[in-house]
């Protein structure tokens, strides 16, 4: 579904990747897990079009999307959920969702799409007319996905989704990451909790310093003693 | 759209009213010219500051040049009806003030717009002064010594009618989903960037927007007054035109009429105190600001919709 072929991108003057090169298959998912500072994030930025690359290819679909605009790529299929959530914090939490279906021109399926949302994240539901900045951290982390999912993504990305969360939020997190992909969308996860990641993602790829280190299936990952000494604890 | 459209009509209840009750007391001799004149500024001011509280409030970018549109409209109109004096030269006037502004503001926001705070601030200040002195230096706007003579064609009424249509039109772009998408891009412009909304096109259309209502309080301006100068239209004017907004509550378009009906009554009963009036003025706006840092109303509406808040929020985004 989505490729990146030796993909080089500078962070200022920092080469921040140094041509990495991954694969997501359709209906899985994918996981790219790694410490602060490997260049998770900027992969992320770029395959949405927030970043531009200074070489290198990502092919969705059978499209070079590498200078595609951001809100081209949405309009494709595939929706960012950010780092530290980046909601809309003076809009509810209806308006929010509202927004994450700027681009659909297919008025009758968003009404769908709330009752979707509200679905896998009931509390949004209950919560809809509140301002969501008074939401909690997880809340608000519901929100972000549930903004992500109203564009009816074919491919989600997905950066740190457990991040600054409490340990029950983490665990329904990524019940639901499973059961949105279980639902036919692709997901592509990043995360600094890599156990968590590792054990729902079918596939792994490990990176440090820009740099693809290890792959494999997430199985294989968390068994490899490599990954855990280095992110595991083991 | 049935929801937003019953409000609009109740809305539309309530300027009529507000209509016939001041043709009354004018009928009835309550509003002498005096008065009248005081209704007209305000009216005129509240669609000045409505519009800037779109580009401030809603769109979250400082701008400090809105006298510079609001110079257009007004020398549109100055220079157009004194061939033209009849009333629809006045509007064909209005309308070509209007799309002059709105093709300034685009040559002005397109670059701009990417700055942030202050430097956008002084961008637009800039932005203004050229206005200002381009005008000063034209033969066709009689430089320095501006325009005498500007025909009458404006009464009370069109003023309070073009303030009403201002607001609805403001109003309703506000709440529709574009007006979403530009408090979207105010609240966060990476997330709005990631939900493939356009962060600088949406500014853009906040600043047009906003410059175009600029124009309109321009023309009434000089058909009114019936005379103009560049001198109307310096750093000042639109200060004070910011100290509507920003005493009334950014974000509050209510607040902003509260603000100019408020700042105008002040203004009008400090005359009396003479040289005193300004320290008067100016002591009167820092206590607000002290004790009311948010403005009048911060960012509360009046409206309808308080009654039934929820079922409106629903019905509005479903539609």
């Amino acid at each position: 579904m989505l490729s990146v072929k030796d993909l080089v991108v500078n962070y200022g003057a920092i080469q921040a990747i140094k041509k990495v090169s991954f694969e997501i298959h359709t209906g899985e998912i994918v996981t790219l897990i790694g410490a602060n500072g490997a260049g998770k994030s900027t992969i992320l930025h770029t395959i949405s079009g927030i970043m531009r690359p200074v070489s290198g290819q990502v092919t969705y679909l059978d499209r070079q999307i590498q200078k595609v605009s951001a809100p081209k790529i949405v309009q494709a299929g595939i929706s960012q959920v950010p780092e530290g959530r980046h909601i809309f914090p003076g809009l509810s939490v209806q308006e929010n969702l509202q927004m994450g279906a700027f681009l659909r021109k297919d008025r009758r399926n968003i009404a769908q799409a709330y009752e979707d949302v509200y679905n896998y994240f009931p509390v949004l539901k209950q919560r809809r007319h509140q301002d969501a900045a008074t939401l909690s951290g997880g809340e608000q982390q519901m929100l972000a996905m549930g903004r992500a999912l109203m564009a009816a993504p074919k491919l989600m990305l997905l950066d740190e989704p457990s991040m600054g969360l409490a340990p029950i939020f983490i665990n329904e997190i990524f019940d639901i990451i499973r059961a949105i992909n279980a639902a036919g969308t692709t997901v592509l996860l990043i995360e600094q909790n890599a156990n968590k990641a590792l054990s729902i993602a079918n596939r792994g790829y490990v990176l440090a310093s820009g740099e693809i280190k290890l792959s494999g299936t997430g199985q294989e990952l968390l068994a490899n003693t490599a990954v855990q000494k280095a992110y595991l604890g083991g | 759209m049935k929801a937003n459209f019953k409000y609009n009509i109740s809305w539309l209840a309530v300027m009529v009213i507000g209509f016939v009750a001041i043709d009354a007391c004018e009928f009835l001799g309550i509003i002498n010219t005096f008065i009248e004149n005081m209704l007209v500024t305000i009216g005129i001011n509240i669609i000045l500051a409505t519009g800037l509280n779109l580009i401030i409030g809603f769109s979250g970018q400082f701008s400090l040049g809105h006298a510079g549109f609001m110079a257009i409209g007004a020398y549109a109109t100055g220079i157009m009806t004194q061939t033209i004096a009849t009333p629809l030269g006045f509007y064909l006037s209005m309308v070509i003030g209007i799309v002059i502004a709105m093709i300034a503001a685009l040559i002005v926001g397109i670059p701009t717009l990417r700055l942030r705070g202050d430097y956008l601030a002084i961008a637009t200040m800039g932005a203004a002064e050229i206005i200002r002195i381009l005008i000063n230096n034209l033969k066709i706007t009689n430089g320095a010594a501006g325009l005498f003579n500007i025909p009458p064609l404006v009464t009370w009424a069109t003023v309070y009618v073009l303030m009403c249509l201002t607001t609805i039109v403001t109003v309703n772009f506000i709440h529709s989903r574009n007006g979403r998408a530009i408090m979207s891009v105010r609240e966060d412009e990476i997330a709005a960037e990631a939900m493939g909304i356009n962060p600088t096109r949406w500014k853009l259309a906040a600043f047009v927007f906003g410059a175009a209502t600029a124009a309109i309080g321009g023309s009434l301006h000089a058909a009114y007054i019936q005379t103009i100068a560049p001198g109307d239209f310096n750093i000042m004017a639109s200060i004070a035109i910011l100290i509507i907004v920003v005493l009334g509550g950014v974000g509050s378009i209510t607040g902003t009429f509260v603000a100019a009906i408020v700042l105008g009554a002040l203004d009008t009963i400090l005359q009396n105190f003479g040289t005193l009036r300004m320290i008067i003025y100016s002591l009167a706006l820092i206590l607000i600001m002290i004790f009311k840092p948010s403005g009048l109303l911060g960012n509360w509406e009046l409206s309808f919709k308080h009654l039934g808040i929820h079922q409106r929020k629903e019905q509005s985004i479903h539609e």
